[in-house]
């Protein structure tokens, strides 16, 4: 039997893409591994990579990391297609729809803080969503609204602290080149 | 530190602290009740403003259930019925809590402001 090897044309910007996407994947199962007092109240640090990679490469760019992650994230971790996927899905959605948005906001005003903020919040909008429409369709949710809130705008302005600290220092390249 | 602030951000954070505030405070406060409506066997027994001090005595299938109105708070103080669970409940604070004596088919629920929700499933 031959061994069929299969092919594909990839560009020097794929290689990149799944470089950034790699390492936003490390820091989810990193993440991972941190205990949660709440489902879904989480850091969120592979949205650092998200930030730096919207700011330094695009929005199409960043769309593309942010998916990749999801859907690798999900694979890795064991709940591809769970409850658990969807909700991480829902709330990449959202924020890379709030990301759309908001990089036309004055970069003189407004720096990778603001758009991780938002971003934070859009993600747990994205996600209590999800939780709603499909899985607890009851209005007691909205009970946990707040707490996602409270942890959307702490995690939140950390992890613009940290995207703006990488984006200020102009040596740091997010992988380097190979 | 700073030189990663931009003066738009700070507004952001402060919308956004604004905003989590708003929910908490809007979403966790099932607003002020203003009175305490009391059902025995399923039909309203009597309506009670909160204003006043008192103890009523409710009767049921087993006897008699006693809810004390005090200091804007209702509970019921005794139940005929085996195991208390409407007396453990204790004060009840907010407008659409409810302690139901299900034994006596007594309840008393605090009403007033806006309901939050009409029932609630463990």
């Amino acid at each position: 039997m031959t061994a069929s090897i299969i092919n594909l044309q990839t560009s020097a910007r794929d290689h990149h893409i799944a470089r950034m996407a790699a390492l936003a994947l490390g820091l989810s199962v990193l993440e991972a591994a941190i205990p949660s007092p709440l489902p879904g109240v989480k850091p969120g640090l592979a949205n650092i990579v998200t930030l730096i990679v919207l700011a330094r490469y695009g929005w199409q760019t960043a769309a593309w990391v942010s998916l990749l992650r999801v859907v690798a994230g999900g694979l890795l971790l064991g709940n591809f297609l769970a409850p658990g996927f969807f909700l991480s899905l829902g709330g990449a959605l959202c924020s890379l729809l709030i990301l759309a948005l908001s990089q036309y906001l004055p970069a003189r005003w407004f720096g990778t803080v603001t758009l991780s903020i938002l971003a934070a919040f859009a993600h747990i909008s994205g996600q209590l969503l999800v939780v709603y429409l499909w899985l607890i369709p009851h209005t007691g949710i909205a009970y946990l609204f707040p707490v996602f809130a409270i942890a959307a705008l702490l995690f939140g302005t950390v992890n613009g602290l940290i995207a703006a600290h990488f984006l200020v220092e102009p040596e740091t390249e997010l992988a380097p080149a190979s | 530190m700073m030189a990663y602030i931009k003066p738009g951000d700070w507004f952001t954070l402060l919308c956004g602290a604004l905003f989590a505030t708003w929910l908490a405070v809007t979403l966790w406060q099932g607003g002020a009740a203003d009175k305490a409506i009391i059902r025995s066997g399923g039909n309203i027994f009597r309506e009670v403003s909160l204003s006043r001090n008192q103890i009523i005595e409710v009767p049921g299938p087993l006897g008699i259930s006693r809810i004390a109105v005090r200091d804007r708070e209702v509970r019921v103080t005794s139940d005929p019925g085996p195991r208390q669970y409407c007396v453990h409940q204790g004060w009840l604070k907010q407008a659409g809590e409810i302690a139901i004596c299900l034994p006596n088919q007594v309840s008393v629920e605090l009403g007033g402001g806006k309901k939050t929700y009409d029932s609630l499933n463990y």
